[in-house]
């Protein structure tokens, strides 16, 4: 090459190299904090679970944490509460969630104000939902359990949250109302995306308001349910702050899901390393979970 | 005769909905203005007798909370900012820009927002104890920011989503470089989007509970969460002041969630969906 | 005022070829149109003319400059968009003057030149408005006056007047092209709209594939295309295409799937038993006593013209008749086409057949 040629090589080059450097300049403060903060300990986190910590030190271990993991009660425990605790908190919050938001398409005198105070739930710090409830559980001074007893659902007026029977549902009941104004905003604006046309064109075709519900609004809604359903599913799963105010844990165990347990663990009982093996543990449940769902959304995408 | 049942149905949900919404909330505001004195007797009254704001007064008084409260709006402040700005760099480069390993990105964000936080604990501690950043509001922001640039990335993402390519194109070519573009063209007109995600991630902030109870001490670096929580333990509880302690925690959060709501419709779908 | 050369011009997205080896001259001056169906790759190429695209391999080439490394701030051009992308929260005047503005010009100058433009372009009464307060047709003038006022070396046009409707569209079309001949900037028009590039430029590329398939003024494109393509492209209604087999002993002439022989001009390089396509100009085609057989389809009375949908073969004919026949829907006629009139391409390629070499 001659020189001329070579300069306009190396003039190209840098070029094209500066081109596709530059998004990555706009993503590198991002993605800086995200790997020291974040990503970092996340695999520290996770050598831990490999290790046993006692006062000052620690030993590697292999999978003895996993091993006693098996035999943990305290962790099955742990596992059955986190099943009630994230399917419980889903299934109410998702379908009051729908029906508010279905209510929310439709005109009515004073909607706007309604959706903006319907959705301020959302807005109150969970620590503070975790304590408002608890207070309203509370016989001194809340009204519910003095309506439980009226309405005949407790034989007096205690706290639910004092009875291991029933102590999961204050933390559960906690966490619809603070839930469904997720599912309301986001299923509103995706009923809001479907075009009208559809509805005028099935009720032409006859279609009662079910069979509108079923055949057109269902289909289009499927990606956005899938989605914020997973999204919402692993929030809760991993929710260890309302829990946490409410009842931390207990009592005896009976509110105790996985991500307590885990805080628990690695807080009060030292063993970090044995808390890690059990996050670890939610991890993994938690990426299979991932998978399938997205894996379910992508069926039904093809079906469309 | 259907329309009258279709009109008391619909009214009749929506009133429900609204109740138990704000139920709760207005529960707590009544106690807070309850003087300590009616509070036994009257405990399920729907309003006291005699209204008090006795309890706010001695909560901003007689007790810390002030602090709290500052500390938390420091926090809660600067968090949302740093990370409205690291994700607005993000976002525009997700939105404008192909390139390889963009994927990735993508997931390594969604993959931040949705791992277990309680599993970065035991390790964070450790390593903000090491670095000397325990017991101090400085910890805080780091952490925070960290947990909230994904999701405000994606929302900023979405908003300049929002605004066509041509416009940057029309001012590179009148003469911008693309820094320039963005900041002269593209970022007034996102500037909506950009309050939305302050005012998401100022809530996120404030609310979080776990992590300033793990890293905070000494009293005079508490946030409000861990306030309102140690308060509890602290003596024969006094439910007024507390209340009225909680319903101050509210305020800067409702004041941004009616400024947000409008744009989060928007921004979550968007979002969402992508998955 | 500068000229456009294109050197082997490639663009790929990852491995889809979106432009191939384009090579191209554009004299300075001149108005030409980049046209072709969707995807054929004629806004990435008016892209990477810009700057806003990288090219894969080749050279772009403004004036005497090769460009490839230059950001499009610098490469002294100027582009209307088909949104316009106007900057929605400044006011026209504004709009207008930016890329002054950055030029750090005197605000004496910007006013000058912006009172210039506005005046040639009638946006006077408009310089405080904002574009969401515009129409489409005012808001595509500012986009022009945006690009004048900057004087720049070229103008790139990317399909601006796509989102008018059809009165405002023939309107602009005339105003366009009166402004590049008091101004005489080098100008790239992309469009699909083979109208457009009838009536505006000095010469045509049309591109499909990423290739450009023939380069040349208007009426030459319309005489002679190149290709089945191009035919099947400018003109409208389209050219009639028949299959047929070519006899040059008869003949010379092309004889149809009906068994009708069509008459060529004996100059054309045919052998005998090639495998032909044939155009037909829908002006061309003539009734007749004798000819092609065809059935009345459909009678379109256009006022100075009659279109005439015909079936032949299975196929439908288009004709354009000058004076008003009387014929109705399903009467059975006769065609003839001059031989002059008829073009022959081959049937794999596509290519025209020419006359013979001397």
């Amino acid at each position: 090459m001659t020189l001329a040629t070579r300069n306009a090589h190396d003039e190209n080059r840098s070029h094209r190299f500066s081109v596709a450097l530059e998004p990555w300049l706009y993503l590198s403060p991002a993605l800086l904090i995200i790997t020291s903060v974040l990503i970092v300990p996340l695999i520290i986190g996770i050598s831990y679970s490999f290790r046993k910590f006692s006062a000052f030190r620690s030993e590697y271990v292999g999978l003895e944490q996993y091993r006693t993991m098996l035999t943990d009660d305290v962790l099955h425990g742990a596992i059955i509460n986190t099943l009630w605790w994230t399917g419980g908190s889903l299934f109410f919050q998702f379908f009051l969630g729908l029906g508010l938001a279905l209510l929310l398409n439709r005109p009515f005198h004073g909607r706007k104000l309604v959706q903006g105070l319907v959705f301020l739930p959302w807005a109150v710090p969970t620590f503070l939902t975790g304590l408002t409830w608890t207070w309203l559980f509370n016989p001194v001074i809340g009204p519910l359990p003095h309506i439980f007893y009226a309405i005949g659902l407790q034989a007096e007026p205690v706290t639910i949250l004092a009875n291991p029977e029933t102590a999961m549902w204050g933390p559960i009941i906690a966490n619809i109302w603070f839930g469904i104004p997720f599912f309301a905003i986001t299923l509103l604006a995706a009923r809001k995306s479907i075009p009208s046309e559809l509805y005028e064109a099935a009720s032409i075709d006859g279609a009662s308001a079910w069979q509108q519900f079923t055949k057109v609004t269902l289909p289009f809604l499927a990606p956005t349910i899938a989605i914020t359903v997973m999204l919402r599913t692993v929030w809760i799963a991993t929710f260890a702050d309302l829990i946490y105010v409410m009842t931390a844990g207990g009592p005896a165990g009976s509110t105790n899901t996985i991500a307590t347990y885990i805080y628990v663990s690695a807080f009060k009982a030292l063993d970090k390393g044995y808390a890690s093996a059990v996050a670890v543990l939610l991890l993994a449940l938690l990426i299979v979970y991932a998978l399938i769902v997205i894996q379910m959304r992508r069926a039904l995408m093809k079906d469309k | 005769m259907q329309n009258a049942l279709y009109t008391i149905g619909l009214y009749g949900a929506v009133f429900l909905y609204l109740a138990f919404a704000l139920m709760p909330i207005y529960w707590t505001i009544k106690i807070s203005v309850t003087p300590e004195n009616l509070l036994y007797s009257e405990g399920i009254r729907l309003w006291p007798s005699r209204a008090t704001l006795a309890n706010y007064a001695s909560v901003l008084r007689a007790t810390d909370f002030p602090r709290y409260f500052t500390n938390s709006m420091i926090i809660s402040i600067t968090t949302a900012l740093i990370v409205t700005a690291v994700a607005s760099l993000a976002g525009y480069a997700l939105s404008r820009f192909e390139f390889h390993g963009k994927t990735w990105v993508s997931l390594v964000l969604l993959l931040t927002q949705t791992f277990p936080l309680v599993m970065v604990i035991p390790p964070i501690f450790r390593i903000m104890s090491q670095l000397g950043l325990t017991d101090n509001l400085y910890g805080l922001i780091i952490i925070y920011t960290a947990f909230n640039i994904a999701f405000a990335t994606f929302l900023m993402q979405s908003f300049f989503d929002g605004v066509p390519r041509d416009l940057e194109e029309a001012a590179m070519i009148d003469g911008c470089t693309r820094v320039m573009a963005l900041r002269r063209i593209i970022l007034p007109l996102t500037l909506p989007g950009m309050g939305a995600t302050v005012a998401f991630v100022f809530t996120a902030a404030w609310s979080e509970l776990l992590f300033a109870l793990m890293l905070i001490n000494s009293d005079s670096q508490k946030t409000f969460s861990v306030g309102l929580l140690t308060f509890i333990g602290k003596f024969a509880v006094d439910w007024g002041q507390m209340m009225a302690a909680s319903v101050m925690a509210l305020i800067p959060v409702c004041i941004f969630f009616l400024f947000l709501q409008r744009y989060l419709v928007t921004g979550l779908t968007a979002g969402a969906v992508k998955g | 005022m500068a000229s456009v050369t294109l050197r082997s011009v490639t663009k790929a997205f990852g491995t889809v070829k979106v432009l191939s080896g384009i090579d191209l001259t554009i004299e300075d001056g001149e108005f030409v149109v980049l046209v072709g169906p969707s995807g054929c790759g004629k806004s990435t190429l008016l892209r990477t003319i810009a700057g806003l695209e990288e090219v894969t391999d080749g050279e772009i080439i403004i004036g005497d400059r090769q460009v490839n490394n230059v950001a499009p701030k610098d490469r002294d051009i100027a582009m209307v968009f088909q949104s316009y992308a106007l900057y929605p929260h400044m006011d026209v005047a504004k709009n207008m003057g930016f890329s002054l503005l950055l030029r750090k010009e005197k605000p004496e100058a910007i006013g000058r030149r912006i009172e210039e433009a506005s005046g040639t372009l009638g946006l006077g009464a408009l310089l405080q408005r904002l574009p969401k307060q515009l129409s489409g047709g005012q808001r595509q003038r500012v986009a022009m006056g945006r690009a004048i006022v900057r004087d720049p070396k070229v103008f790139l046009f990317d399909e601006p007047l796509s989102n008018l409707d059809a009165k405002l569209r023939a309107q602009m079309r005339t105003e366009i092209k009166a402004l590049h001949q008091s101004l005489k900037t080098t100008s790239i028009y992309v469009t699909h709209d083979q109208i457009e590039a009838m009536t505006m430029a000095s010469r045509i590329v049309v591109m499909h594939d990423g290739i450009v398939q023939q380069v040349g003024p208007p009426l030459e494109l319309y005489d002679r295309p190149v290709n089945v393509f191009v035919a099947g492209f400018i003109g409208s209604p389209t050219m009639n295409f028949l299959a047929g087999v070519a006899e040059v002993k008869g003949g010379p002439g092309v004889r149809l799937d009906d068994g009708t022989l069509l008459p060529v001009t004996g100059e054309l390089a045919l052998h005998e038993g090639q495998m032909v396509t044939v155009g037909l100009r829908p002006e061309h085609i003539q009734f007749s006593t004798k000819g092609l057989a065809a059935e009345v389809l459909v009678v379109e009375p256009l006022g100075m013209s009659t279109q005439v949908t015909l079936n032949i073969l299975g196929d439908r004919l288009t004709m354009i008749a000058m004076d008003r026949p009387k014929i109705a829907p399903g009467d059975p006629v006769k065609l003839t086409v001059e031989a002059a009139n008829v073009h022959v391409f081959e049937r794999g390629t596509g290519r025209r057949i020419g006359n013979k070499p001397n």
